[in-house]
């Protein structure tokens, strides 16, 4: 009898291999490129000029950078916490809801102080920002830790919620009484809003906020016992529970950190580029940035780097769209693509292929039964 | 292809090899199974006896190496081909389905759909037949794992097998249920069936083996008729060095009590899991106390229960240096002295992604200092980490590597080790010596000797009889939750522990009835 | 209420049940194979468009039906190669595939916004169609009402009665042990995963056939969650999760109703929260009842498996 013709095999490695821990992320992205290239061929694009104005033309102006950056900051803000969350197996993915609650709570403040605003204006705005977003995380943190109710589709539910809850603001008591009857609110004054901090562009100072946080995540995961807490629960609960670390508790914190983080994202929006509250306050941020921080490897810094790009996405897709009359949708498959790759990618990184069999001479055997 | 021969072994197996990451788990096996011959394969944990079976079974394929089925050279390409030849496999941890019955476990093990009432018939005869009592409408998380084994040997039986492997099957017995399997493969073999059975239990294969081949490291080391050895010359086949044995102590029962656990119970977490019912022991400083029984028996959960991972329902339950605990946490417990070491090493004791200096802040950051306000000291966790390496032995490239990347029995030192440098007052031990080999377990039954001697009160949680007489001062049988008195090692006998390890004579139906009056005394008061 | 009232009612709540009906259904089968696709909503919207532009292209709505449940189907076939073959993170790629769905159906569907369809044509007796309420309840309905129905009871006696039900629990009940008898546990869950995408596809297209027969960017509007959350209120039992989705169908109209009727001066995008907030009403009864409805949970629910050969 012939040893099994194993032409393939594929073995679990016992140990991750950084290297290519970071380097899937790019493969990743060559995949989609390739996914795009192929898809708009077949769309009946002429492939290189739609990639050129979906990768490369947003990059050519100091314009297009500080967009970057513009819509980079929220990715970056809501991806950083998420994924301290998904490191703790804590899935929320009710991010936009949270986002939306805590525009609705900090537009509230801006509106409340509507023609008298002070220098306190503005932080106290991002204090109703970030508690909006907290309060709001709160819920599928009680309803988990004291019921046991899953945090997925709760989170997700709430989104649908916060949803509405801003559109029935906007339709009615929010709406500016001088608007036109148009779904939205005044203005924020200039004081309600947040500073440029480059002439000619829309950069604001939540761009600086949302790199501070993921340097602060940084700290936070890798040198801290709260971030190693995290890690371990996320791991093996069995180990965390056996260490004193309340499971509980690192359920609260990651769920009250992201809903707060995406509260503050969602105040930044609408005291940044927006300026008022409108019915649609983000392009879905909240849903994006569980790639970001999948594509980042859940790790704060390569968040930065994942948040870039994915606003690159959307960047890419109003210039295509503009450009070559690509539909906006594409941005949505870009980004789902861009996923699956990584995914998929993942498996080099947890398993090895082997051509064929090793051969069996090493004398040296242990536990293996 | 050859024509069987009628003197041909039923099963030959020749040149088998098969390679794990890391690891030769068989390297050129040989050897042979006779009609109606109860053949033993014995080794150590890690020997690569499972390997071997699961290749014989059609779970796992060799790299090289060939079988033969009565005389004729077979590929075994997945169990439904072995079971058509023949073959059937009760597994160590059984392959059941815990929320299906008993009938849906049979049926799923053979190759064509029965009608049920038929199948359910058949059942009955069979384990009428074979003295294997069964329900067929029974769930299977119901039953004991006496009566689970059961099912895996009627689900064999009913499909005529020429050879039965039986991998361990004996280590979740009682000793009296040891004696009632025996009797069947007895009777089995006389009926001309080969058994292949697997143990590292050396008294079972002198008493029921006509056959040993017997392992070490993936190989084969040598082969013998079982009747005509010692357990002792047995042993050094198996482990291949001198045995030592473990110098006792004097018993060290008059120290003040450290541990007193006083009316503990808690209910089962898991859906299936077992309740902790009324326990009460106490454990002297310089005394080891040993916890015997059955697998499933509530062993976990009494670990969980000692070590803070579970509370109890009063404070009072549980007093370290008397100091009621019972609703204090394991960080907490563990800053008062009490350490535990758990017995899944791998994503309970130690994270097996992380590497082995962040596992030493796992459990050691309180007593060892090893963080400043919120950050931790990498440095510090690093240095620790390399004293446990160090001073226990384990062969790892460094302190960066991942416990992942540990041998079971390297991972093991590791956790044992790092418990008892963290100098506790109190240490709970689940399976100390589990899957470590002969020389590692020596040393670690002395550092738990040493530990005793210097003052602090051990608990030993053990499913290894023989572990636990050798080295406990006294010890306690836990059955379905119930902790038995609390007897000197020294004097007890084998058949009382094993008496007490089976409740009421093995009988899992009586030993759930008398659970069930336990329970109600228990919550009526 | 006179008859003449209920009896529409009632059909719009059938008509509102029905696509979670096949997105739950097929979700469960999936999860008793020990799998969690979270991807519904992606294949749920992927299946409306493509079964609305078949059905706008062809003018055959057996056309956009059978394209419903093939796009629901290679949606969960590249989630079945993604989780089962390269063993992925299962909720991560559900996550994924909602996402890539519902980008890809705005991109595919970009061409059909406000176009209309012919609705599926309904079962229409002379005679017995227009007896008094039972007449409409019974037989006012189009083929696909009738195949959710069916539907229930073939998974029903499926999961109970059939070997390869009992194989497919078996799965979910324990991978290893089903590996180590021999069954092929990959081979089994693909079979999920596709039958479980096929269904999300067919609720898609009741959506754009049936309920609203229009195109429109984002209609399921979370019903693919909804039905993830019914399969836990049904605790994994098919006559059960009939019940949740006419219980869920029910509030579902019942707020159109309210807002039609002028929301009793509430304002309608409050009524419209009230499904997702029942949702997380319902699962929170579920997860604190003295039930729980544990025991019927499969016990490798969302485990990867890959086999050691």
């Amino acid at each position: 009898m012939l040893p099994r013709l194993a032409a393939l095999r594929i073995e679990a490695r016992r140990e991750i291999p950084r290297g290519l821990l970071y380097a899937t992320p790019l493969l990743a992205v060559a995949l989609t490129v390739l996914a795009g290239f192929l898809l708009f061929l077949a769309m009946g694009y002429d492939p290189g000029r739609a990639l050129y104005h979906f990768f490369i033309a947003p990059l050519t102006s100091l314009y297009g950078w500080s967009e970057l950056m513009v819509k980079g900051a929220p990715l970056i803000l809501i991806g950083v916490g998420l994924a301290i969350g998904f490191r703790a197996n804590v899935w929320n993915i009710g991010a936009e809801g949270q986002l939306t609650m805590g525009a609705v709570a900090g537009g509230v403040v801006a509106l409340a102080f509507w023609g008298e605003e002070t220098a306190l204006t503005l932080p106290l705005m991002c204090v109703a920002g970030i508690a909006g977003g907290v309060a709001y995380a709160a819920v599928p943190a009680f309803l988990k830790t004291r019921f046991g109710v899953n945090e997925i589709l709760t989170s997700l539910m709430l989104t649908y919620v916060a949803t509405l809850f801003l559109s029935t603001l906007v339709y009615g008591p929010l709406k500016d009484p001088l608007g036109f009857n148009f779904p939205q609110s005044r203005m924020f004054g200039d004081a309600a809003l947040l500073p440029v901090i480059l002439d000619g562009t829309r950069l604001h100072a939540g761009s600086l906020v949302a790199l501070a946080v993921a340097v602060a995540g940084w700290v936070l995961m890798s040198f801290t016992i709260v971030g190693f807490q995290v890690r371990v629960l996320g791991q093996a609960p069995a180990a965390a529970r056996y260490a004193g670390f309340s499971a509980p508790r690192i359920v609260w914190f990651c769920l009250l950190l992201s809903g707060g983080l995406a509260g503050l994202a969602g105040l930044f929006e609408v005291a940044g580029p927006i300026g008022q509250l409108v019915p649609v306050i983000s392009p879905g941020y909240g849903f994006t940035a569980i790639i970001v921080a999948f594509l980042g490897r859940l790790h704060p810094l390569g968040i930065i780097l994942s948040g870039l790009l994915m606003a690159l996405s959307y960047i890419g897709g109003e210039t295509a769209q503009v450009m070559v009359g690509l539909p906006q949708a594409v941005t949505g498959v870009f980004q789902g693509l861009l996923l699956f790759f990584l995914l998929a990618s993942d498996f080099l990184v947890r398993y090895r292929l082997r051509l064929r069999p090793a051969p069996a001479v090493q004398p040296r055997a242990q536990a293996a039964e | 292809m050859t024509v069987p021969q009628p003197d041909a072994p039923r099963l030959e197996a020749s040149g088998i090899s098969k390679r794990f990451p890391g690891v030769l788990a068989n390297d050129r096996i040989d050897f042979a199974v006779a009609p109606g011959e109860i053949h033993a394969l014995l080794g150590e944990n890690g020997a690569g006896k499972s390997t071997l079976v699961k290749i014989i079974y059609g779970v796992l394929h060799p790299d090289a190496g060939t079988l033969r089925w009565n005389g004729e050279a077979v590929e075994i390409a997945d169990p439904h081909a072995a079971r058509a030849l023949g073959i059937g496999m009760v597994f160590q941890h059984f392959s059941l389905f815990e929320a299906m019955t008993v009938l849906e476990n049979v049926s799923l093990g053979l190759d064509k759909a029965e009608d049920r009432r038929a199948l359910a018939a058949r059942v009955r005869e069979v384990s009428q037949a074979y003295g294997l009592p069964l329900d067929p409408e029974r769930d299977v998380y119901t039953l004991s794992v006496g009566e689970r084994q059961r099912i895996e040997i009627v689900r064999c039986l009913l499909q005529n097998p020429k050879l039965l492997i039986m991998d361990e099957p004996t280590s979740v017995l009682t000793p009296q249920e040891v004696d009632r399997l025996f009797e069947t493969l007895r009777q089995l073999a006389a009926e001309g069936v080969s058994i292949l059975y697997i143990s590292h239990k050396l008294e079972e294969i002198r008493a029921l083996c006509d056959r040993a081949t017997i392992l070490r490291g993936g190989r084969v080391v040598a082969e013998c008729d079982p009747r005509a050895e010692t357990a002792r010359s047995l042993a050094q086949m198996m482990i291949g060095t001198e045995l030592k044995t473990v110098v006792r102590r004097d018993a060290g029962t008059t120290g003040t009590v450290r541990l007193a656990v006083d009316g503990l119970s808690v209910a089962a977490e898991a859906l299936h899991g077992i309740d902790l019912k009324d326990i009460s022991f106490d454990v002297r400083a310089g005394e080891v106390f040993g916890i015997a029984g059955v697998a499933g028996n509530g062993q976990n959960e009494l670990l969980l229960a000692l070590s803070g991972e579970r509370l109890a329902g009063t404070a009072a339950a549980l007093r370290i240096d008397g100091e009621a605990v019972g609703r204090r946490d394991a960080g907490e417990r563990r800053k008062l002295g009490l350490c535990a070491v758990p017995e899944e090493r791998n994503g309970h004791g130690a994270v097996p992604g992380m590497t082995l200096a962040e596992n030493v802040v796992l459990s050691a950051h309180r007593r060892m200092g090893l963080l400043s306000s919120i950050f931790i000291r990498a440095g510090a966790a690093a240095r620790f980490a390399g004293e446990i390496v160090k001073a226990f032995d384990v062969r790892t490239p460094g302190t960066a590597a991942s416990a992942a990347s540990l041998s079971g029995g390297n991972l093991q030192k590791f956790i044992v080790g790092r418990e008892i440098l963290q100098k506790p007052k109190v240490l709970v031990v689940s399976q100390p010596t589990w899957g470590v080999d002969a020389g590692a377990a020596a040393a670690i039954h002395q550092a738990l000797a040493d530990l005793a001697t210097e003052g602090v009160a051990v608990v030993v949680v053990s499913q290894d009889l023989d572990e636990l007489l050798a080295i406990t001062d006294r010890l306690a049988v836990i059955n379905v939750g119930v902790l038995s008195r609390a007897m000197v090692t020294r004097d007890a006998s084998v058949e009382e522990v094993g008496l007490l390890m089976g409740g009421a004579h093995g009988l899992a139906s009586e030993a759930v009835a008398a659970q069930a009056e336990r329970e109600s005394s228990v919550y009526v008061a | 209420m006179s008859l003449d009232i209920l009896a529409p009612v009632l059909l719009t709540v059938i008509s509102a049940a029905t696509p979670l009906l096949f997105a739950a259904l097929g979700e469960l089968v999936v999860e008793k194979s020990g799998v969690l696709n979270l991807g519904l909503e992606g294949m749920m919207i992927v299946g409306a468009v493509c079964a609305f532009a078949a059905a706008a292209t062809t003018g055959s709505g057996l056309l956009g039906i059978l394209a419903g449940a093939a796009a629901g189907l290679g949606l969960a076939f590249v989630f079945g190669v993604l989780t089962l073959t390269l063993a992925a993170n299962q909720v991560a790629t559900g996550l994924a595939l909602t996402i890539f769905g519902l980008g890809l159906s705005s991109l595919l569907g970009a061409g059909f916004v406000g176009i209309p369809v012919a609705p599926l044509p309904k079962l229409d007796l002379p005679g017995i169609s227009d007896l008094p309420l039972f007449g409409p309840l019974l037989f006012g309905h189009d083929a696909l009402v009738y195949l959710s129905l069916a539907a229930v009871v073939a998974v029903a006696w499926f999961l109970k009665e059939s070997r390869p039900g009992m194989i497919l629990r078996a799965v979910g009940e324990s991978d290893i042990s089903a590996h180590s008898i021999g069954y092929d546990v990959i081979a089994v869950r693909y079979r999920a995963v596709l039958f479980g995408g096929a269904m999300a596809g067919l609720g898609g297209a009741f959506l754009s056939l049936s309920y609203t027969p229009m195109w429109a960017e984002g209609m399921t509007a979370g019903r693919g969650w909804i039905a993830l959350a019914l399969v836990v209120f049904a605790s994994w039992r098919p006559w059960r999760l009939l019940a949740g989705a006419y219980l869920f169908g029910g509030v579902t109209i019942a707020q159109l109703y309210t807002q039609g009727a002028g929301g009793l001066g509430i304002p309608s995008q409050v009524m419209s929260m009230l499904p997702y907030l029942a949702t997380i009403l319902v699962l929170t009864i579920i997860a604190a009842g003295p039930w729980k409805g544990r025991l019927n949970a499969p016990a490798c629910l969302g485990k990867p498996f890959r086999p050691s050969t």
